[in-house]
């Protein structure tokens, strides 16, 4: 039985990897054939840099992922520790269902509904541009909070409750007894946090084609936009360097988290 | 903790704020992959752009180049009025859409002194009579591209190829409602653009003939498999065969002798422009001779204006390229008739789109996949309820 099961886990996970490395390989190749392997070459990593659209849209694409995850990760720890010191079930239980929303409806929904919204408020503000990366980045945020509540939650229903009144008995104001005992606990769950609603941004294509102004486009529309023409190979240098960083930063995250834990367990002996 | 937070704000307020000083903007929206961007070793028309108006006008400009794939998707854009742009560049049935309803401004020809490069056969055409709004930028034919290893010679030369059971699950279809009818109602020497109903019926039931035959409803996947073989026929755009020509030598191409599609590709300046003289500046420069000829190699599709057909640079690299290029692109005695696509009524357009979903949703889950989940989920279900009751049973025990 332990064979069947190594055998299904090598399964799945060469079927979820197998895309990516055909990616990678393809990326390397020296022509725009996807049919047959022409030859090693660095070519599309050469043509990557020098094409300005592609790195505006990649530049463009991590600025937000980055500004939408920081202030989604801010917002939704305070709402997941303001939710949980809730007393009545009801409000709790109405807050959580709101907030699954969002996770909930399909992306097309939220995407035109909020482009609806931006164009009604820029006509009463008489804004010159009604869409732009402002609202690009509430759309984002938006749909992001719930996954942070959702993985910040759990984290803040596992820490021990005595811990918070423990400080203020020793002298911390709430806040400070906040910053200095309750965050480390859940820090776990805010970086989970964190990176789920990186991946999301990242991700997202519905959402910012709806919301997106004239001169901010994104990596994903860049991409469609190509669909009717082309999809030249340095998309897929660019798809490799980005899989790249993300494993190494994975790597990273781990051994240091795994360094962090023995240092904890050597501290307790 | 507070130091990281502090300086995480200043790096977003840094990129919120870019240089907005004197600086003016040009807001273009075009295809995707349809201009010479600078990749590959081409000129970068954007980045010649902004220093022409430095040097020749002093005006510091900044180009913002953003892309769309389908005609539609522009038009939704700027019909919700949601972005302003300042150069766009659509389609002919749209810019014919988009004048009856108001939406370009109409050109100063004062600005664009390089128009008399255009040629006569491109200026008048139906869709703007009296070329008050748009000037053309490239246009084209659909054809039909083979591989000359995979198909017998005595099939090619008319739409009926796509057709042919012999190569079936080898054909490629267009993934959008408007070029697969076109394929169909050309192929009968029908008009495209008929409100007559029987038309459309007839059409959408060959396209359903087709669908067993059809290996895939493709966009840009059919540059991949005519290159690598692995489909024999396909409809498309005559300057795309030429790029995949470039790969794989045994694809031919030839205009269907029943009629085929031509459309003009214009740039026109929406009536949500900001800066109108910039956006004629705009295109009159992608009309002079070096930028359009750099336009026209880059994208393979044939160009309207006299200074770049008759241009020996032009014809030596397209035929140093492939020497079928200029019968390819610039057919002389085609013929063959064309026709364009013209904007359909509202009630065409329903008919069109519903034929057109029945068609791709039909048969597309095989009955045995409804039966199988149904089960499954009755199951399931009978499960959960067993396991319920049993633990009343034994609360209550």
């Amino acid at each position: 039985m332990k064979t069947v099961s190594k055998i299904y886990v090598a399964l799945v996970f060469t079927i979820l990897y197998i895309p990516i490395l055909v990616l990678m390989l393809f990326s390397f190749n020296s022509t725009a054939n996807t049919g047959a392997l022409t030859g090693f070459s660095l070519y599309w990593y050469k043509e990557l840099f020098n094409s300005p659209d592609t790195f505006n849209a990649l530049k463009n694409t991590l600025v937000l992922a980055i500004s939408a995850s920081t202030i989604s990760t801010i917002i939704g720890t305070a709402a997941a520790v303001g939710i949980t010191k809730f007393k009545t079930r009801i409000t709790k239980s109405t807050l959580l269902s709101v907030t699954n929303i969002p996770m909930m409806n399909p992306d097309i929904v939220t995407g035109i509904s909020m482009m609806l919204l931006f164009v009604f408020i820029g006509t009463i503000l008489r804004s010159e541009d009604k869409l732009g990366f402002g609202t690009l980045l509430i759309a984002h945020v938006s749909f992001c909070l719930p996954y942070v509540i959702l993985s910040v939650r759990p984290k803040i229903l596992q820490m021990n409750k005595a811990l918070p009144e423990a400080a203020m008995d020793l002298g911390c104001t709430p806040i400070q007894s906040f910053f200095k005992v309750e965050l480390p606990n859940i820090m776990s769950g805010v970086v989970s946090g964190f990176i789920l609603a990186f991946t999301l941004s990242l991700d997202d294509f519905v959402i910012s084609y709806f919301t997106t102004g004239n001169d901010f486009q994104t990596l994903p529309l860049l991409i469609y936009s190509m669909t009717k023409k082309e999809v030249k190979p340095d998309i897929y240098a660019l798809s490799t360097l980005m899989i790249v960083a993300v494993t190494v930063l994975m790597v990273l995250s781990n051994i240091s988290s795994k360094e962090k834990t023995a240092d904890r367990k050597a501290a307790l002996k | 903790m507070r130091k990281l937070i502090i300086l995480l704000f200043a790096v977003l307020l840094l990129c919120g704020c870019e240089n907005t000083s004197e600086s003016l903007t040009l807001n273009v929206y075009n295809w995707g992959e349809y201009i010479s961007d600078g990749s590959e070793g081409t000129l970068n028309v954007n980045e010649e752009f902004e220093n022409y108006c430095l040097e020749e006008l002093g005006k510091e400009v900044k180009v913002n180049y953003t892309t769309y794939a389908s005609n539609e998707d522009m038009y939704n854009k700027i019909k919700s009025g949601s972005a302003s742009y300042d150069v766009i560049i659509p389609s002919d049935y749209m810019i014919e859409k988009m004048i009856a309803e108001d939406m370009l401004l109409k050109l100063d020809y004062e600005n664009i002194p390089n128009y008399e490069f255009v040629n006569e056969d491109y200026k008048d055409l139906f869709f703007d009579p009296d070329n008050e709004y748009s000037v053309p930028y490239t246009y084209g034919m659909v054809g039909i591209i083979y591989n000359e290893e995979m198909v017998d010679k005595e099939d090619i030369g008319s739409w009926e190829l796509l057709w042919n059971e012999k190569y079936k699950g080898q054909i490629l279809q267009f993934n959008n409602p408007r070029d697969a009818f076109g394929t169909a109602i050309y192929s009968v020497g029908g008009d495209v653009n008929t409100t007559d109903v029987a038309v459309w019926e007839n059409a959408a039931e060959k396209l359903k003939a087709q669908k067993p035959l059809v290996q895939s409803y493709v966009m840009d996947e059919i540059f991949n498999k005519m290159k690598n073989g692995s489909a024999a026929a396909a409809p498309y755009y005559a300057g795309d065969y030429l790029t995949m020509h470039d790969s794989n030598e045994s694809l031919k191409f030839y205009f269907p002798k029943e009629g085929t599609n031509i459309f003009v590709d214009s740039m026109c300046i929406p009536s949500c422009a900001r800066n109108k003289e910039l956006a004629e500046e705009y295109i009159n420069f992608m009309l002079s001779e070096d930028i359009a000829i750099a336009n026209a190699e880059y994208i393979a599709y044939s160009s309207p204006l006299d200074n770049v057909r008759k241009s020996e640079t032009y014809i030596a690299d397209m035929t140093e390229w492939n020497e079928e290029v200029m019968d390819i692109l610039y057919p002389e005695n085609l013929g063959i008739r064309t026709q364009y696509y013209e904007n359909l009524d509202s009630d065409t357009l329903l008919l069109q789109n519903s034929l057109w979903e029945t068609l791709k949703i039909e048969n597309a889950v095989e009955p045995w996949v409804y039966i199988t989940s149904l089960s499954i989920i009755l199951l399931l279900a009978s499960i959960m309820m067993y396991s319920y009751i049993i633990k009343k049973i034994r609360d209550n025990y």
